[in-house]
């Protein structure tokens, strides 16, 4: 079949670096669909592109901002969180998007995770969680589920997993919901609401890694993608404290938190500027 | 009146003054974490950021400090952070990043005596050879060790004004005699202070190699919100920004990193002779030490003792040079610092055996009283 080169444009091509593609994410992973609702929802949100950046972590959803044709920082491993909150609160106006995995920010960066969801740094967060470390070949991470087998949890994980929305929600994030990549128009639409708000918030994406967490676990990419059909249930504002990643009982999705705070930015000009200088920004 | 610059005279310590350099420098954020004898300087931030239109922010820990002045400095903010030894060894993976990614920012090492936990309330001068080789990979570093309050401030808007120019992270390795001590310092008006900023991108936005080098071999720099759709990252990249995993891409990438600071010594580094001209014992020192020298000269001289002193303003890059020409016209060097020899190594390296060195070292904790290098001086004769 012939293609001409118009027909064979995707129809992110102009939010993609074109000239890095292919990328590096396997067959079967879900990483690409996470990365493409992002980039949607980026796209259709209208919001000064000039003034949006992306930056990530390190992993393979790391490699994101690698992709994305806006300007983009590929940071140090788990400092995705406070290199952006350095640019957001350095520029206000820029829309800061952090783009990364499980690994990267809930457990080398899982403290600055809670504390800029604390101080609600206006920041929007989306991590594709898979469940292991994908880049490194497949090593249990704070979210591998109670049993499951990666390559230093030979016999299964003894630990237990983070449920990452309650962690968000006790940390103080305005906005916090999940899908899973099968749910791509939810998860579109979640991303899109995250970046009009004015504060902290957090997007969970589950996905598939067949070549590292499902081989080890006798799950095909088809497996998977029907576990997310049949085993996932949406309960839109659950409480955060239901959302524990079992697959045996059922995961829960859906938007669980969308509030209101003032955001760090607002509280620092408020608490700390001296008012004839607020004024003055002010008439200016 | 700008609000930054408090021209005036004062009384004030090592660590305010260095604050108020960095204002004047035009620094606008400071991400910091609480650790003595550096704490003083994420207070007077904290409370002057705000008046001049700038934003202080107290991380969660040093990591977070300096990857947040990493991406402060990227969406165009000139950014500070200050610590000392523990806060230094956790900010070394970061300082890394700002080197490979030619981001500008300045770190303060307000040093004390270590390892670990160490002597948290008393001066060393021991992490001079972390500041050289401490985060991974070959690398060149710039690095300043002010010997006063007023050096400090000076040296301040130097460090901002060398990480604008060379797009590198600078260090200030300053000690904790010197952080706080108090004494006069004047800041002049802003008409006499010199600051730079760094070399900004221009041209077709969608033509733009973010690492294209320009003159002195330093790439102009793009700012998040400009529209140019920069990538920059850690990993081993091309002139565009993007990542490439071959040997030639490293051997590129490691030549103009390297290159910028190696073909501008000139430039960056600073030393101030004492009482050189007719030595025959040249003392090599720097920060508080370089007070001890100046003290062990004179007393010398009174002696009859030939001695100089060679203070070292810029530590790193090394003044290679002007220690091997000065290793062909004296008898020896003695280097003065408060550790057990890391500068030490450097100036016997750059003899390559021409003259004797020596040491007068101590491990920390207090200042090296000017009788010992005397002592030392008198055994060598």
């Amino acid at each position: 079949m012939n293609r001409s080169d118009k027909d064979s444009r995707h129809p992110l091509d102009d939010l993609l670096r074109t000239d890095r593609i292919p990328h590096i994410w396997c067959p079967g992973c879900g990483i690409g669909t996470a990365f493409s609702s992002c980039l949607t929802a980026i796209k259709e949100s209208g919001i000064d592109l000039k003034k949006t950046v992306m930056v990530s972590g390190i992993g393979c959803s790391g490699r994101g901002a690698g992709y994305v044709k806006l300007d983009s920082y590929h940071t140090t491993h788990g400092r995705a969180i406070p290199f952006a909150t350095g640019m957001k609160l350095a520029n206000p106006e820029l829309n800061v998007v952090v783009f990364s995995g499980d690994g990267d920010l809930f457990a080398i960066g899982g403290n600055h995770f809670i504390h800029a969801a604390r101080r609600n740094v206006d920041l929007t967060v989306v991590c594709v969680n898979n469940f292991n470390y994908g880049m490194t070949g497949g090593q249990a991470a704070p979210t591998t589920p109670h049993g499951v087998k990666t390559t230093t949890t030979p016999v299964g994980n003894p630990e237990a997993p983070f449920n990452l929305p309650l962690l968000a929600y006790a940390s103080g994030a305005i906005y916090v919901a999940r899908w899973t990549v099968l749910h791509t128009r939810d998860l579109t639409e979640s991303i899109g609401e995250a970046l009009f708000k004015r504060g902290f918030s957090f997007v969970e994406a589950l996905a598939p890694c067949p070549v590292n967490y499902g081989r080890r676990n006798r799950e095909k990419p088809l497996d998977t993608l029907k576990i997310y059909q049949d085993r996932t249930i949406i309960k839109n504002n659950a409480h955060p404290t239901e959302l524990d990643v079992d697959f045996d009982r059922g995961v829960i999705l859906g938007k669980f938190i969308d509030t209101e705070r003032p955001c760090c930015t607002e509280m620092y000009d408020k608490t700390c500027r001296p008012r004839d200088l607020l004024e003055e920004g002010k008439a200016a | 009146m700008d609000p930054a610059i408090r021209t005036g005279e004062y009384f004030m310590t090592g660590d305010v003054a260095c604050a108020e350099g960095a204002l004047a420098a035009g620094c606008r954020f400071f991400a910091g974490y609480p650790i003595t004898p550096a704490t003083e300087i994420a207070e007077h931030m904290a409370s002057r950021l705000p008046e001049v239109g700038g934003t202080f922010i107290q991380m969660e820990d040093e990591i977070a400090s300096m990857a947040a002045i990493i991406g402060a400095s990227c969406a165009g903010a000139k950014s500070m952070t200050a610590t000392s030894g523990p806060g230094f060894s956790l900010m070394m993976e970061n300082i890394g990043l700002a080197i490979c990614t030619e981001t500008p920012c300045v770190l303060v090492n307000v040093q004390r005596a270590g390892p670990s936990t160490g002597l948290p309330t008393q001066g060393a001068q021991g992490d001079m050879m972390q500041a050289r080789w401490g985060t991974h990979g070959h690398y060149e570093i710039i690095a300043l060790a002010p010997s006063s309050p007023q050096d400090i401030f000076y040296q301040t808007i130097v460090a901002f004004n060398l990480s604008e120019v060379y797009r590198s992270p600078v260090l200030i390795m300053t000690d904790e005699m010197i952080g706080h001590l108090s004494e006069r310092v004047i800041i002049p008006p802003k008409k006499q202070i010199k600051t730079v900023s760094r070399p900004k991108a221009k041209g077709r936005k969608d033509r733009f190699r973010p690492y294209e080098p320009g003159p002195k071999g330093v790439a102009p720099m793009a700012i998040a919100g400009e529209g140019y759709n920069i990538h920059v990252t850690g990993l081993t990249h091309d002139r565009r920004g993007y990542p490439v995993m071959t040997v030639e891409a490293q051997e590129e990438m490691m030549s103009g990193l390297t290159g910028k600071i190696r073909k501008n010594l000139r430039d960056i580094i600073r030393t101030e002779a004492y009482r050189l001209d007719d030595a025959e014992i040249v003392i090599i020192s720097y920060g508080v030490s370089a007070r001890t020298s100046l003290a062990a000269v004179d007393e010398a001289r009174e002696q009859g003792i030939k001695a100089g002193l060679l203070r070292l303003i810029t530590v790193w890059p090394f003044p290679e040079d002007q220690i091997r020409e000065l290793a062909g016209k004296i008898k020896c060097f003695v280097t003065v610092e408060i550790n057990l020899g890391q500068v030490h190594l450097e100036v016997e390296r750059c003899t390559g055996g021409k003259v004797p060195t020596f040491l007068v070292g101590h491990p920390g904790g207090t200042i090296i009283p000017p009788e010992r290098v005397i002592d030392t001086l008198k055994q060598i004769l």
